[in-house]
């Protein structure tokens, strides 16, 4: 079953009178429990693709589709329903809430769906288990390793438990042993819970952990393919 | 909700000197409206009730005719018999004390150096003149029977370098046009402090007055307190005849009650001011905030929440903001208002026609004033808190997260 699919997909970015064509019409579809990784240069689409599909911007042309649901038309606040119920995130950036423990870092989505509170204690809990960090739930981001936020974040783009997690460079502010550590976490939790991971990467060591390679130069795929041979 | 707070509070406490600062100029600016518009109370009030006490009470019957500035000492300008009339005034229930004055223009004349001066003959037992025998600061008060008898304000006794037992003329013109000139002994000196009361005006008992002036059984007004001066109009209206007219405190004072509504309006604008200053820097505060917090709002909106999620948040911030600013603005302007309406605010010897302004402002705080300014300040605060609120609430997700959103 798809868990995302992208129709002719073009992303125009105006500057003053400058147009950038950061997308030139692709078409991608994600079935549910994929572990893809979209790779490229920098500045090949990767980046806006993932930001499509995880609905933080919209195609000037085209169309996204998540769970089966059309989202290119939907307005800010149905976008946001739809991310909350179906998406998680973890980005580049170690982007916790610098404010909040990692406990309630990873509740905050839980929050926002209405989990009732025991459920949502349990929820948090199993999640900080999966990434190891049980010891650090009541830790400030500032008081965690770059790998150790990256983890945190890790569990709450799953906490939700969506279908799709979508990471943006996960690996590029992390040294070799955190990164590992990191995509060793993502690979089990996608064969123990089935949940798709689509990541956009340059890191050659994060792309051997996919089973399907997406290749974007200049906004459009050039290169397809899966590592159990199919095209 | 309890989330928003609890972020919130964790926000405020993140830069901890600006959101002291932010909370104190609240706070100041709250504690200002306090002392302006107890000051403002304490001002109108306390003119009111001294122009009620002094000078015209709540109730002051006259002659049909008679014209308060002419001070006519006519017969046919004056109240005949007017004991029995004031007898009648007091056995209504709503009256606390009747009593007839009669006022004359005088010139106290001493041997280099004379001085106008306006007469009150009174009814030294009447109940009516309590300020006067409070207000004594040497000698004795006068007696019904005293003929040469006199009270002069503190302020007309310094001028004129005047002290108890000294003696002076009084010439005034009588009813019938005739000058009529006499010798008096300063009983004593009171002070209502009233600057311009006291250096004006002069008690002897009324039958001296009437004697002095040639009015006979004759006064010129009957001085009316009520139990409730909200009474007045009622009573006024039981007491009216074709003879005599009947002014309530508020048709006497009506200056007064002018002045306050031009006060109050001319106020508001200073209050607009300086709520507008507090406004400013909560605004500045927060929209500073969303600039710096610009990548979490991203990180917010990317993990589902809604541009009114977002809202809520700059808005909890402040709401606490507001909070801290109006608990130190009572705490700050409770203590300054204490501290003026025990000591006051000397404003010496200013006057206005017509109204009786004690020396001092004495600042006077209602409880229905400090709720109304808490909830205006803590509501102005909310409103100048949306414009960053809405900024950060219609951030899109992609920039904010680049922390561009702004």
């Amino acid at each position: 079953m798809e868990v995302t699919k992208v129709t002719d997909a073009t992303r125009v970015f105006k500057i003053g009178e400058v147009e950038t064509k950061a997308l030139r019409g692709v078409n991608l579809s994600i079935e549910d429990g994929e572990f893809t990784a979209l790779v490229g240069p920098s500045g090949s689409g990767k980046t806006t693709l993932l930001q499509l599909i995880g609905l933080l911007d919209q195609p000037t042309t085209g169309s996204v589709v998540i769970n089966g649901q059309e989202a290119t038309h939907l307005n800010r606040n149905q976008r946001a329903d739809l991310r909350k119920d179906a998406i998680g995130f973890v980005f580049q950036f170690f982007a916790l809430i610098p404010t909040l423990t990692a406990y309630e870092n990873v509740e905050m989505p839980l929050l926002l769906n209405g989990t009732k509170p025991a459920e949502r204690k349990k929820r948090v809990n199993e999640m900080l288990e999966a990434v190891g960090l049980s010891d650090r739930a009541h830790h400030r981001p500032d008081q965690l390793s770059g790998g150790q936020q990256q983890r945190v974040a890790v569990a709450r783009a799953l906490s939700t438990n969506p279908k799709l997690i979508l990471a943006d460079e996960p690996t590029a502010n992390l040294d070799t042993e955190n990164g590992k550590q990191v995509m060793d976490i993502m690979q089990r939790l996608n064969k123990e819970t089935g949940v798709t991971f689509v990541f956009a990467t340059h890191d050659p060591r994060v792309i051997g952990y996919a089973n399907r390679v997406v290749t974007l130069q200049d906004g459009v795929i050039t290169k397809d393919s899966r590592s159990n041979g199919k095209p | 909700m309890i989330q928003a707070f609890k972020l919130a509070y964790r926000n405020v406490g993140r830069n901890k000197t600006r959101s002291l600062l932010s909370a104190l100029a609240v706070g100041v600016g709250m504690a200002l409206l306090l002392l302006m518009v107890s000051v403002l109370e304490g001002e109108m009030t306390g003119a009111l009730q001294n122009t009620i006490r002094l000078q015209s009470g709540h109730l002051q019957i006259r002659p049909a005719n008679y014209e308060e500035t002419k001070l006519s000492l006519k017969w046919e300008d004056l109240i005949a018999d007017p004991g029995q009339v004031a007898a009648k005034i007091e056995d209504l229930p709503q009256v606390t004390v009747a009593t007839p004055r009669l006022s004359a223009s005088a010139i106290l004349n001493l041997s280099n150096e004379s001085k106008g001066v306006q007469i009150l003959g009174i009814d030294p037992e009447s109940a009516a003149n309590k300020p006067f025998r409070d207000g004594m600061l040497s000698g004795e008060f006068i007696q019904a029977d005293d003929r040469e008898g006199i009270l002069i304000g503190n302020i007309l006794a310094e001028k004129l370098n005047l002290k108890v037992n000294d003696n002076v003329n009084l010439l005034v013109t009588t009813s019938n046009g005739d000058v009529n000139e006499q010798p008096f002994t300063v009983r004593g000196i009171f002070t209502t402090r009233t600057p311009g009361y006291d250096e004006s005006t002069i008690f002897m008992p009324l039958a001296k007055a009437q004697a002095i002036t040639a009015t006979e059984n004759h006064a010129s007004s009957i001085f009316v307190l009520l139990q409730n001066s909200e009474d007045a109009e009622a009573v006024a209206q039981a007491l009216q005849s074709n003879n005599l007219k009947v002014l309530t405190w508020r048709e006497q004072n009506q200056f007064v009650v002018q002045f306050e509504d031009y006060a109050n309006a001319f106020f508001i604008i200073l209050y607009l001011i300086v709520l507008g200053i507090t406004a400013t820097v909560v605004t500045n505060t927060l929209v500073m905030a969303v600039f710096e917090r610009t990548r979490e709002i991203g990180i917010l909106s990317a993990i589902g929440m809604k541009g009114g999620g977002i809202m809520a948040q700059f808005l909890a911030e402040a709401a606490l903001l507001a909070t801290g600013g109006v608990i130190g603005g009572l705490i700050i302007g409770g203590a300054v208002v204490a501290y003026f309406t025990v000591y006051g605010i000397y404003i010496g010897d200013y006057g206005i026609t017509g109204v009786l302004f004690e020396d001092r402002i004495y600042a006077h705080l209602t409880l229905a004033n400090t709720v109304t300014l808490a909830i205006v300040t803590y509501v102005i605060t909310l409103v100048a808190s949306l414009y960053p609120a809405r900024l950060a609430a219609r951030m899109e997700p992609v920039e904010a997260l680049h922390g561009s959103g702004v």
